[in-house]
């Protein structure tokens, strides 16, 4: 027996990576997974795909046009997400972080809904109990540690469900994120955590985040670790459902890391220029994930042009519910800014909204006065 | 020769002085290298000082802390940079119960010559945790010295002061002050760090603030001045240890004190120079001392900052309320 030292985070894929369909569109077979859809499900995934990157172009658009402040894009990690969210059974729930809008999605929140956080008119704009699907999470890794308490509490009721907790390539060095590994494993919680290897956190690359592949991490914890290409849905989507199902089995956790690519800014505030070539980027648009499976519906003849330019349809009244619903999302009210901090009140809040309000009408009449409103 | 420099800029000026100066002297943090900070704070210095003394570091506020403890430890001046004011908490641990003792707990051996760089106070239009002002949390904590600077002059100056002290510093930054212009004459003689500074004088109202609130602070008492009042500015400067003469020597005089910050009003900066103010001019006082700030809730969604946010006509409220006792 021999030791093997592992000093490189991987930074191109590897054989062990689980791949079951090529970047060009080729079905392959994988020793460990497969996956059989009907045509009407092979031909979903990729409505999915298309509408999500929609969604994500359009909040791009919004945020130039200056509606939103903000836009973290997922460009590029579509199928690592669509994958990921279609595995998911009803009664699981995911902890997502700022960029699962393809999540969210398939969790049935509408997109317009996500723009709230981005907007500022709210910080987070559903309830997560209705979608099984928690509010995202901006402060890195925290979620984490959320999603395996949830878990427990699964486990707990005897739900036969299980968590799906995602973050980044970046968060693995969050100490959260590492306690997260910890507490799921010390109690065997059913926990899928899916990690985004997107290569870059804002302007880091993964060799400033870790030494070791990030997979491998999981075994340090005592659970299994798998590496699958982020950008082929069907390998996402088989990798996943078995995680799923290896959590709600009782076995514990499981981590999964999806190898992707973020082909956007890391923020519409975000200059990508600063810190990484073109040419990687370019290398990566080769392995687009909706390229490739859209190469494999053709090739197979599971969808035909009628269905392409449905699709298309579609993907122009996602955007035009987007576009309106944005401009007509009205600015909160100035005293609603107390609203929602405490369950039970608190009599401070109370005595400040109160001299709040009696400031603001003062204001209104002084304006009154001097003849300017 | 005066140049024309933003804050940022002053920042940045001053960490490459204090890097010439101090071979000891490294900067880390995360995107801080090849990125040059998200503000640009760090631009340009990785690439003239090196990888060896400018860290991008994992994504880990408590390991960068911590590991910046260990190498003041080893006789290091790291100058961290956390990324906004919202993502200091996961270090909270390294900074109240480990930075701020262990000279104490060594009796006095070991020195924690540890600067943290906090960009902070809201104004930028950021979604949630970019926008907070946690200054409070790190004034209460014995062991910390807590500054803010208000302007690029200031900056430039006291990040140099800040690195130079053998104390930990917390240097509060804010950020929506980045952009903001001033001459800088680096043959200047400096304030002194921990010294409060009057910035307008004036004789009816002393307004006490720091960071971002000072310039509202100064446009409130151009605006008072149209009114024939004449409001007295201090810029605090630093918050731990409080220049608390400063203030009295001020308040002495106008009898009427309103302190103004970002910050939750309810146990914030305000609360405890109420106090202390109280205690040393109760008999110069001719109204109670008024402040000025956040409300008793989390930081709201963006658009609703503007209503939050302490501005021109609320300083100028209180103003009113003052003299009219
Ligand atoms: C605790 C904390 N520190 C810093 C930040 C600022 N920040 C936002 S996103 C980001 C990079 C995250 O990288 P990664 O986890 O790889 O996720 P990605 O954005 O690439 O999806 C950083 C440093 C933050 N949000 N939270």
């Amino acid at each position: 027996m021999h030791v093997i030292v592992d000093s490189s985070p991987g930074t191109s894929p590897g054989p062990e990576l689980v791949q079951l369909l090529t970047p060009e569109g080729e079905r392959v077979e994988h020793p460990e997974y497969s996956i059989e859809l009907s045509p009407q499900e092979y031909r979903g995934l990729y409505r999915d795909l298309v509408l999500v990157r929609r969604v994500d172009a359009e909040a791009v658009a919004l945020q130039r046009q200056g509606e939103l402040g903000i836009w973290a894009s997922l460009l590029g990690q579509e199928a690592a997400q669509v994958g990921a969210g279609r595995a998911m059974g009803p009664n699981d729930y995911a902890f997502p972080t700022y960029r699962e809008h393809g999540v969210a999605w398939c969790r049935d929140v509408d997109p317009l809904n996500l723009l709230g956080l981005f907007r500022g008119v709210n910080h987070g704009g559903w309830d997560p109990n209705e979608h099984n699907f928690h509010l995202y999470t901006i402060v890195i890794g925290a979620q984490t540690l959320h999603a395996v308490g949830y878990a427990m509490g699964m486990q707990r009721d005897g739900s036969g469900a299980a968590v799906l907790a995602f973050f980044g390539d970046g968060a693995t060095s969050q100490g959260d994120v590492n306690e997260a590994f910890n507490f799921a494993g010390v109690y065997n919680a059913p926990v899928v955590f899916f990690c985004q290897n997107n290569q870059w956190a804002i302007s880091e690359p993964l060799e400033r985040q870790t030494r070791a592949p990030l997979y491998r991490r999981a075994s340090g914890f005592g659970f299994p670790g798998v590496r699958v290409d982020g950008n082929d849905v069907l390998a996402c989507l088989a990798v996943t459902r078995e995680a799923l199902d290896y959590a709600r089995e009782g076995n514990g956790p499981i981590l999964i890391e999806a190898f992707t690519y973020r082909m956007g800014a890391h923020t519409t505030s975000d200059d990508p220029s600063r810190y990484r070539l073109q040419s990687e980027l370019e290398a990566w648009k080769l392995k687009d994930p909706i390229e490739r499976y859209k190469r494999f519906l053709i090739k197979n003849s599971l969808a035909d042009s009628d269905f392409f330019a449905e699709v298309d349809a579609e993907s122009e009244r996602l955007a035009r519910h987007m576009r309106d619903g944005c401009r007509a999302l009205p600015d909160p009210e100035p005293l609603s800014l107390f609203d929602h901090v405490y369950a039970e009140g608190h009599p401070l809040v109370d005595e400040e909204r109160a001299q709040f309000a009696a400031y603001l009408s003062a204001d209104v009449d002084a304006t009154a006065e001097r003849g300017e409103g | 020769m005066p140049t024309q420099i933003t804050l940022a800029k002053g920042l940045n000026m001053g960490l490459r002085k204090a890097m010439e100066n101090d071979p000891k002297v490294l900067i880390m943090g995360e995107d801080v290298g090849k990125l040059g900070g998200v503000f640009r704070v760090t631009d340009g210095l990785q690439k003239d000082f090196g990888e060896d003394r400018v860290l991008d570091t994992p994504l880990a506020e408590s390991g960068i802390v911590g590991t910046a403890i260990g190498l003041a430890l080893r006789g290091y001046r790291p100058v961290v940079e956390i990324q906004f004011d919202g993502f200091v908490y996961p270090a909270f641990d390294q900074i109240v119960s480990q930075l701020a003792k262990m000279h104490m707990r060594s009796l006095g051996h070991v020195k924690l010559p540890v600067t943290i760089r906090i960009p902070y106070g809201g104004g930028i239009g950021a979604v949630e945790h970019h926008s907070e002002s946690p200054e409070a949390y790190f004034a209460h904590t014995a062991g910390l010295k807590v500054v803010s600077c208000s302007n690029p002059v200031d900056a430039y100056w006291m990040i140099q002061q800040s690195i130079a002290c053998d104390d930990p510093v917390i240097f509060f930054e804010p950020k929506r002050r980045y952009w903001d212009k001033a001459e800088l004459d680096e043959s200047a003689t400096p304030h002194p760090l921990f010294a409060a500074r009057v910035v307008r004088p004036g004789g009816d109202v002393t307004l006490v603030a720091y960071g971002p609130m000072v310039k509202v602070c100064l446009d409130a008492a151009a605006a008072a001045e149209e009114e024939n009042r004449s409001l007295e500015v201090i810029d605090l400067r630093s918050l731990s240890p409080l220049d608390v003469d400063a203030v009295c020597r001020s308040v002495e005089r106008t009898g009427r004190l309103v302190v103004v910050h970002e910050a939750p009003v309810f146990l914030g900066m305000g609360a405890e120079i109420a106090a202390r103010v109280t205690e040393r001019c109760f008999y110069s006082l001719e109204a109670p001392v008024l402040r000025v700030g956040g409300f008793h809730t989390p930081y709201p969604p963006s658009r609703l900052e503007e209503d939050y946010l302490p501005d021109l006509d609320r300083v100028l409220d209180a103003v009113d309320r003052s003299l009219a006792y």
